[in-house]
């Protein structure tokens, strides 16, 4: 745990003063410390093309009042910089009262360790690695042109301080392990990329020379796009693979309930609460507690422990996703989803890991049951447009169904769809749940926070298709 | 106020000092400081105030052709030297490349020309106030605006980059930016839509009464849009869209995808990429620009240059590393395009509008379906119907797909080109795209 305070002319002492002071008239607040190690360490091309690292420290000073948000932050912790900080927070909130809320709740409970996965693995044993990933995937095949692959690590240590003197503290270590591989046949270019990663060592996930599985994997898509025809263009079913296409559900459901949309009434869903979104028997849950899981926190940015909260029940829109300010402007508790990129952003309510939880069907009967679509089983990225709830995701692996049977790999296209509706298109939910392999980021107002999402095979059927064959 | 010039030079030669002193054949150091502040409004009340003050340093380390850097936002002299040291200790480890080196010195930077990117006005929190309140009564005038969401930031930054090489030089940079975001309703849809503006001076960014109108204008028009059937048809590009291909563009001749081989463009100097008709410009050194530089993060100065001229490529973006890689030399491009354009076409925009019976005129997409590899493109898209020159009704729901390949020959540009950007395109025409709808 970082100690951020030893270097400082700034003492706890003055942090709670100047805290409590500052906070004294506002509804809520706190001083957010951060101290933050990264590493990145890339071959491509043949060669070892950077190994950097960063070391970040900071702090963000919030005071609200009403719906009023006011925030300052730096990157000198001292005296001197909390109290301009200070003065700045309360001349944007001077003609404000509020009534400090200095209730939040506590849990024994944690996700992770306490480690530094920088430190558990020496940079020798890194390149050594990344090295051999490139040897086997260019042995593998003389298709093989060109090999990327990475390293990248963090430990973020957090500290909030709330008016009052409360202290909440969490250690963050978060990994990820990349290949990216290009093939060349017959004058044809395509890539494949796969990566894992989570909140545990780097050899966690490496044991079992499981960087093999990683290569065979990127390698595998790549293959599988060489052979690809252009895609088809129009409305049709869609079966959905089980694991990361699962960002379907995040982009068509997941931002649209996230609390400040639908306090702000610009969520296409902000007036369907208790009403049926989804078909039943589709569950969906937004989950910051599974052990080591990429989207999992102990306590999220604003120091509310995390916890399991049920979306969708049965088809039924049951929750929204809540920080602080939301939940209080809502009438309601935050649900720990409260998330900041870093010390420079303000918290926004955020997913953690996003699921769609098991029916009981097969895939092989999903595709049996369509005459004409798409079987899409691995994605790029999505966006939404929350107000239209329209959302897009583009396929990276898939495949044409032609009277029940898997034909040609096609092209990657963009799928596109309507958020409150597409739920509803849901004909049958797998019995095949399974988590991502901890790879996803996900963007809003400028910040990037690391999210995942799980979900079984699903058949849609209705979504629009964007080929170029007609 | 942002630091001067002086202290981050003595940061930056305390670093270089100091890699030198652990047996460092060569170094590089960029200081940085920036601070902003925003204001954000909601319907017609403040809604957030946030200022940043935020120092950065980045330092890079060679010893011979091993190289390896770090980045903090702890400038103090303490930590700045355990991240200088571990530096050097990963860099002796890290294998060697034989195109790792410092820019040539005859091509770095030798005079630093004024482009006024600085403006020292300080518009404080209540001015930024006084121009939102205006610009959201404005935005929510009408009835069917149901939310207005609008952002005021003022930024003053200044920077040193020095290396071992005796490059030393900086300047102070500003700019203003105001944008406003509306949400409309009515009986069948509610649409979000937005108007935007940013500048290195005050006194030129659009008025508030301008942004807000415009703002609530292209949302209001976006309500009760149509799904259309799927087919081939021409598509016209809203300005603020067509610049986005040729962000495209610039990211496949980046000489970093040249090298690797990872660009549709690999090979292709000389060689007609668009039509006869197009030219693409990159003009680093334009007064007041939002893009404007004097050099590249690398010290190396740029100048002007014709990427596309009548439809052949005549250029890649060349940094140091890759060029070397190439056997090209930098031509001041590390860190990418500068202020990009294409050249305006020969025809209105009105007659644009009339050229085939019936286009999608797109006003926005989604997704990141921009394949640079390949060249494949698929992206889903709102914007309008148009027939016969005029604007029919809104569609949305759609995709539109193609090969960049194919589309960058069948543009047609309008004659509307202006400098709002630092990446500009005049309206575009591109003919045989697919839209996939119903």
């Amino acid at each position: 745990m970082s100690n951020f305070f030893d270097k400082s002319d700034l003492s706890r002492k003055d942090a709670d003063k100047i805290v409590s002071d500052t906070l004294q008239n506002c509804d809520d607040g706190e001083l957010y410390l951060e101290d933050t190690k990264s590493e990145s360490i890339l071959l491509d091309d043949n060669k070892i093309k950077s190994s950097s690292y960063s070391s970040d420290l900071g702090f963000g000073f919030r005071a609200i009042t009403g719906e009023v948000v006011a925030y300052s932050h730096s990157n000198e912790i001292s005296k001197d910089s909390l109290k301009k900080s200070s003065e700045n927070l309360k001349s944007t909130l001077k003609s404000m009262k509020g009534t400090y809320n200095h209730d939040i709740s506590r849990s024994n409970k944690k996700f992770y360790e306490d480690i530094n996965p920088l430190e558990q693995k020496t940079l020798n044993s890194k390149l050594e690695v990344l090295n051999k990933v490139n040897e086997y995937l260019r042995k593998k095949d003389n298709s093989v042109k060109q090999v990327t692959t990475s390293f990248a690590g963090e430990q973020k240590s957090v500290e909030i301080i709330r008016s009052g003197g409360e202290v909440l503290t969490d250690v963050r270590p978060l990994i990820r392990f990349n290949v990216s591989v290009m093939l060349e046949k017959n004058g044809r270019k395509e890539t494949g990329v796969y990566g894992i990663g989570g909140r545990q060592s780097y050899d966690e996930y490496l044991k079992n020379d499981n960087w093999k599985t990683v290569c065979e994997e990127a390698f595998r898509i790549a293959s599988v796009n060489l052979e690809s025809k252009p895609a088809p263009a129009g409305e049709m079913k869609v079966v959905l693979g089980p694991g990361w296409p699962a960002i379907l559900i995040h982009e068509a459901i997941g931002h649209g309930l996230e609390g400040d949309f639908n306090r702000k009434k610009t969520s296409a869903f902000h007036d369907l609460m208790g009403q049926k979104v989804a078909s039943e028997g589709v569950t969906i849950v937004d989950d910051g507690t599974i052990d080591n899981r990429r989207g999992s926190l102990t306590i999220d940015d604003e120091g509310t422990p995390t916890e399991k909260t049920v979306l969708i029940e049965n088809g039924i829109l049951k929750n929204f996703m809540q920080d602080r300010l939301n939940a209080r402007l809502m009438n309601t508790k935050s649900t720990g989803s409260g998330r900041r990129e870093n010390y420079r952003h303000v918290v926004l309510p955020r997913m953690r890991n996003t699921m769609m939880m098991s029916g009981n069907q097969t895939q092989e009967e999903m595709i049996k049951s369509v005459d004409k679509g798409i079987f899409a089983v691995s994605f790029g990225g999505g966006q939404v447009d929350i107000t239209s709830g329209k959302f897009v995701f583009n396929c990276t692996e898939a495949y044409e169904i032609n009277n029940g049977k898997i034909g040609s790999p096609i092209k990657g296209a963009t799928l596109i769809g309507d958020g409150p509706s597409i739920l509803k298109e849901v004909s049958m939910v797998g019995n095949d749940m399974m988590l991502d392999p901890g790879i996803g980021t996900c963007g809003k107002a400028g910040q990037g926070v690391p999210v995942g999402v799980a979900q079984p095979s699903i058949l849609i059927d209705k979504m629009t298709v964007g080929g170029t064959k007609l | 106020m942002v630091k001067d010039q002086e202290y981050l030079r003595s940061k930056a030669s305390y670093c270089l000092d100091l890699a030198k002193k652990l047996g460092a054949t060569g170094s590089s150091v960029t200081v940085g400081h920036s601070i902003s502040e925003t204001v954000n409004f909601r319907n017609n009340t403040l809604d957030e105030s946030n200022r940043s003050d935020g120092l950065a340093i980045s330092i890079e380390t060679y010893l011979g052709k091993k190289r390896s850097s770090i980045s903090s936002s702890n400038l103090l002299d303490d930590n700045i030297k355990t991240l200088i040291e571990k530096c050097f200790e990963t860099t002796k480890n890290t294998p060697e490349d034989e195109f790792n080196s410092l820019p040539d010195k005859e091509l770095l930077a030798k005079e630093i020309k004024n482009l006024n990117l600085y403006d020292e006005t300080h518009f404080d929190n209540e001015k930024k106030i006084e121009y939102l309140k205006e610009l959201e009564s404005v935005a929510s005038s009408e009835e069917k605006i149901v939310n207005t969401e609008s952002s005021f930031t003022e930024n003053k930054s200044n920077f040193i980059l020095a290396n071992s090489d005796g490059f030393c030089n900086g300047y102070k940079s500003s700019s203003f930016s105001a944008s406003c975001v509306t949400v409309a309703k009515d009986e069948n849809s509610m649409e979000r839509d937005y108007e935007f503006t940013s500048k290195r001076h005050l006194s030129d960014i659009k008025g508030a009464k301008e942004l807000g109108e415009k703002a609530s204008e292209q949302t209001i028009r976006k309500l009760s849009p149509n799904k259309i059937g799927s087919e081939k048809i021409s598509i016209i590009f809203d300005k603020r869209i067509a610049k986005g291909m040729l962000g495209a563009f610039a990211g496949a001749i980046s000489s970093n995808a040249i090298a690797r081989g990872t660009s549709f463009l690999k090979d292709k100097i000389n060689e007609q990429i668009f039509s006869e008709t197009i030219n693409v410009i990159d003009k680093p050194d334009m007064i007041k620009g939002v893009g404007s530089q004097i050099f590249d993060s690398e010290g190396v100065k740029s100048d002007t240059l014709n990427l596309i001229q009548n439809g052949i490529l005549k250029n890649y973006l060349v940094d140091t590393y890759n060029g070397k890689k190439l056997n090209l030399k930098s031509n001041g491009r590390c860190g990418g395009t500068t202020n990009l354009y294409f050249d305006n076409g020969k025809i209105s925009f009105e007659d644009l509008l009339k050229t085939n019976s019936k286009h999608i005129y797109v006003t926005e997409t989604i997704g990141h379906g921009s394949n640079l590899v390949t060249g494949d493109y698929s992206v889903g898209a709102t914007g309008f119907l148009i027939e016969n020159g005029e604007f029919k009704f809104p569609v949305n729901e759609i995709t539109i797909a193609g090969n960049f390949k194919d589309m960058f020959k069948n543009i047609t540009l309008a004659s509307d080109l202006d400098f709002e950007y630092s990446v500009n395109s005049p309206t575009m025409m591109i003919e045989g795209m697919t839209v996939a709808g119903k």
